[in-house]
């Protein structure tokens, strides 16, 4: 990793001159090369950012009451008291999503979404992996693998390509902890990123540190020594870049956090659309409280349902403005969805067997409601779709090869999205 | 204090450093169960032709005990002490300072209350503003527990059965029901029931709260047969006087009649898929049934269930499991809280005869601890040999234990290691020094925004955790080097520059720098102008951040 032989005891000699720079010239120095900065580059570089993918996820923690959002039965035994609104698609949702309501024409809802997994750990990692939890391996997130595949085209970026705001998300699995999320809070601020200390002596900290490393590396021939090198790497990278920036979600115009909603997943919504600015491949966002095991309709009422729409309408209208939106991919799911009945509490509790997610963006089409459930909403009626086909879709619009396959430490092949078949109505 | 002569000792007891290990246990009261251990586990690599590695050398299995027991890494002066005696049962002596001298009693305790306050209420129990958990009451109730050597089952018991109230210094304070506390309000108790059946039998229920599980014996109607022991449960607010400010909770049984309404009978109700409603009582999960009545004093359920719980194998062989985890990073089944028969042990003739004896010795955890720290398995080196290399559990292969498995230090355990290696943090008194570390550990966990209260670490080898290495205020504390600090004892020691290069490195990796490292070392001394302490300040600062010291091994 880092140039280890001749060490940069006095000099930089031993590293390459792109290194160097990277990590020692001050911010001060990185923002005098930016302002002498042609414009043609500048303009080529908006350019390729333009069609640079990116995906987003909104994850709903607990298990969202689809029944009630996206897919409501009025008249039906199982409907709770919310009415169905229009939208600018070609379907209704619920009266508490007004605005997102406006936004609908943009994105798609997967109504015929049947899984099998109704335990929160369960359903989290197979939702976020497209597997069944298995002890004797441990699966990549979709997060790791989409931010493992788009990392290839922006070699650049110095915030780890995979960047999980309010949550802990899913781990990178085999991929190795240089593919996990990123944990940061919706402000935005990143504790310890400061070191003060003279760059020229933390690189000579970190060529002993190396020393030390590879040591170890080489005496015990694990590999958990060694992926501990890498996120060392990652960690100096983000430490001297510029790029940091993208986390100050605190200089965004007040009406422009005020359009997401001041609370944590609205701020956190709109920090995900400055890191898709900042190249980064994987966002994923968290909403939780959607385990409404009694007094339901109220909390979705009041809180939960108008956080979502004002936060999910603003990211989705302020990717489209920027001209973002047809290279982002939004998917909004959870590890289930919630029992048609209501239960004697007025709450619903877990249910797999036919919900919804929603997806959009990335040249996805917009606009639709996809599949059916029976008028209780007790069943799906059209063909079922699984988590490996919500992914496999995601995937096609991010120009990500279904193809691609993995091996898994044991040697294990595993395809991409788990070989899910894209559903064909989204594809443009 | 680091004096001189420690330093000389320190360096002399590294020429016995690699005596062997193995053959202590043999002169012990604890021979019997390690020769078993010993016998069963080496089985194993016969089976599958494989050869343990080497015995780890006595500083390296130094600095892996003192991590396991007691929370932290040996100071210079322990290991020093450790590495010059030169009596051939000395590994077993050090377990048995390590678990009964009085100078350790209050670092066990604490570690122990620390490792089982996370089974029990996770890293964030206690620390949300509606929490009805007091953390505090929960880690008093586990210290003064671990620092009277508690038999296991007595504590499964109290924790099962507890009544009382969550903080320390109320009337009627019983720290141990903070474990089910914020777990019997919601949803009738379904956060109980799984809990304890996972915890303490080893039974994953949560599934078959809605439905037959697929590939587990559990039914539906077992988890709400199980649900029922706990419908007398109630956990009651109280307020600061005269406000609706909650000051304490307490877990309290009160008569139940079910929700037929009938207290002599007193049934519940739970829906199956189809809709339709069957009827459940308390019955545990071999069958044994108790009274149905619903009054407390005709049957306590509570009192029951730990009853049963206690008399159960699965208690047994679910600590034995969780115990072998502990020390040697891998259960016999994975995860280590699921013995249900859809998930076959490594070794399950080991796991049932640890069981066995547990409770032929009367549950007492520190006889538990000697016999596997004592153990073969526990003694071998890190290092990976080619004749054991395909024994490597993170490939999905079933453990083996021919090598110690790398795997890195808790945050706690780091915490505590800095504190002890070099004073950081550990100013104030013992509340204030609390705090500091519960906000200190408070910056790695997660939560999954579920009503189970589920939760992930970031203090995993993930950046923020590598951030708070580099930069973080606790790692500015232990690198200081003005007088009084850990290296500025070592920069006013009166010995070579060499000395002091050693004591960096046995204090932080429990070994000497290689001639690699010794090189490094005096390339930093120019590049530092001749300032030691700058140097040994750039050289433990690396340390700090190295594999090597976050992993034990």
């Amino acid at each position: 990793m880092f140039n280890r032989n001749p060490l940069p005891w006095a000099t930089p000699t031993g590293m390459s001159r792109r290194h160097f720079v990277k990590h020692l010239a001050g911010a001060s120095a990185m923002a005098g090369t930016a302002a002498m900065m042609g414009q043609s580059i500048r303009v080529q570089a908006e350019e390729m950012r333009k069609n640079q993918k990116s995906a987003i996820l909104l994850w709903m923690g607990g298990g969202p009451s689809t029944i009630d959002i996206w897919d409501l039965k009025p008249g039906a035994a199982t409907s709770g008291p919310f009415r169905p609104i229009s939208t600018s698609g070609d379907m209704q949702i619920c009266e508490h999503m007004p605005e997102t309501a406006k936004q609908m024409h943009n994105l798609s809802i997967v109504r015929s979404m049947s899984t099998r997994e109704a335990d929160h750990n369960r359903g989290r990692y197979y939702m976020h992996t497209g597997f069944v939890p298995n002890p004797n391996i441990e699966h990549p997130g979709y997060g790791s693998v989409i931010a493992h595949e788009l990392f290839e085209q922006r070699q650049d970026l110095a915030i780890p390509p995979f960047v999980s705001i309010g949550g802990a998300s899913t781990g990178p699995g085999f991929l190795g902890m240089a593919w996990a999320p990123f944990s940061v809070t919706s402000n935005g601020r990143i504790r310890n990123l400061q070191m003060n200390l003279e760059e020229r002596r933390l690189l000579q900290r970190m060529a002993a540190l190396d020393v030390i490393e590879s040591g170890f590396i080489n005496r015990t021939r694990g590999s958990a020594a060694s992926e501990h090198q890498k996120v060392l790497k990652k960690t100096l990278d983000l430490m001297t870049s510029e790029q940091m920036e993208a986390f100050k979600v605190d200089k965004e115009p007040e009406e422009i956090k005020e359009m997401y909603g001041t609370n944590n997943f609205g701020q956190g919504c709109l920090l995900a659309r400055r890191l898709v600015e900042a190249q980064v491949p994987f966002i994923e966002v968290d909403l939780g409280g959607w385990d409404n095991h009694a007094g339901i309709f109220p909390t979705l009422a009041d809180t939960k349902l108008p956080q979502l729409d004002k936060a999910m309408a603003a990211l989705t209208a302020d990717l489209e403005q920027r001209g973002l939106l047809e290279n982002t991919a939004i998917i909004w799911m959870g590890e289930f969805g919630r029992t048609p009945r209501i239960n004697a509490g007025a709450g619903r509790d877990h249910w797999a067997r036919s919900w919804s997610c929603v997806v959009g963006g990335a040249g996805l089409k917009g606009g639709l409601a996809v599949g059916e459930t029976s008028s209780d909403g007790l069943a799906v009626e059209t063909e079922p779709y699984s988590s490996e086909d919500l992914m496999a879709t995601v995937c096609r619009g991010l120009g990500i090869s279904l193809e691609t396959t993995y091996t898994s430490k044991n040697g294990r092949p595993m395809k991409i999205a788990a070989g899910g078949k894209v559903i064909r109505e989204l594809i443009a | 204090m680091i004096r001189p002569v420690l330093l000389l000792v320190l360096l002399s007891g590294l020429s016995t450093v690699f005596v062997s290990g193995a053959a202590h246990a043999q002169s012990s009261s604890a021979a019997e169960q390690v020769a078993t251990i010993n016998k069963l586990i080496e089985q194993n690599w016969a089976d599958y032709e494989i050869r343990p590695s080497g015995v780890v050398d006595d500083a390296k299995w130094c600095r892996r005990v003192y991590l396991d027991i007691i929370g932290r890494i040996p100071t210079l002066e322990e290991l020093a002490e450790f590495t010059s005696t030169r009596d051939r049962n000395k590994r077993q002596q050090l377990v048995q300072t390590l678990l009964y001298d009085d100078r350790y009693t209050e670092e066990y305790a604490r570690h122990w209350a620390t490792v089982w306050s996370n089974i029990l209420i996770g890293r964030s129990g206690g620390t949300d503003r509606r929490s009805l958990t007091s953390r505090d009451g929960m880690q008093k109730y586990l210290r003064d527990s671990f620092a009277m050597n508690k038999p296991y089952n007595e504590m499964v018991y109290e924790l099962v059965a507890a009544e009382g109230a969550t903080k320390p210094g109320t009337e009627n304070f019983n720290g141990a029901v903070n474990f089910l506390v914020d777990k019997v309000n919601d949803e009738n108790a379904v956060l109980a029931t799984s809990s304890v059946s996972r915890i303490f039998l080893g039974q994953q229920v949560q599934c078959t709260q809605c439905h037959n599980h697929p590939f587990n014996q559990w039914k539906q109607q077992k988890f709400w047969e199980f649900n029922a022991f706990f419908r007398q449960t109630r956990a009651l607010r109280r307020f600061v006087d005269g406000t609706r400010d909650i000051d304490h909770a307490e877990l309290v049984n009160e008569d139940t009649a079910g929700e037929g309404g009938d207290p002599e009978d007193a049934m519940i109700f739970y829906e199956l898929r189809n809709g339709l409603t069957k009827v459940a009582y308390p019955v545990f999960v071999d069958g044994q049934e108790i009274g149905r009545s619903g009054f407390v004093s005709d049957s306590n359920r509570r009192e029951e269930l730990a009853r049963l719980i206690t008399g159960s194998e699965f208690m047994d062989k679910m600590y034995a499991n969780r115990m072998w985890a502990h020390f040697l990073g891998y259960g016999f089944t994975k995860p280590v809280d699921d013995l249900g028969p859809h998930n076959p042990a490594s070794h399950p003739e080991l796991l049932e005869y640890l069981g066995q004896q547990i409770r032929q010795h009367s549950y007492d955890p520190k006889t538990l601890i000697e016999w596997i720290t004592l153990s073969k398995p526990y003694q071998l080196s890190a290092q990976i040999t080619t004749a054991n290399e395909i024994d490597d559990p993170t490939l999905g292969e079933m453990p083996k234990f021919s090598h110690f498995y790398l795997r890195q230090m808790q945050a706690e355990q780091l915490y505590q290691s800095l504190v002890a290696a070099t004073g950081a943090g550990a100013a104030g008194s013992y509340e204030k020094q609390e705090q500091e570390r519960r906000k200190w550990l408070s910056q790695f966990v997660v939560a999954f925004g579920t009503d189970e209260g589920d939760e992930a670490t970031t203090f995993n080898g993930s950046i923020p955790q590598a951030l708070m290495m580099f930069n973080g205020d606790l790692i500015k504390q232990a690198t200081a080097t003005d007088k009084g600090s850990f290296l500025g004892e070592i920069v006013d020691d009166d010995t070579r520059l060499r000395a002091k290069l050693d004591a960096v490195f046995m204090a932080g990796v429990a070994r000497r720098p290689t001639r690699m490292e010794q090189t490094m070392a005096t390339k930093l001394l120019a590049a530092r102008g001749g300032d030691e302490a700058a140097m040994l300040q750039d050289i433990w600062w690396a340390l700090l951040n190295s594999n090597e010291f976050i992993m034990q091994h």
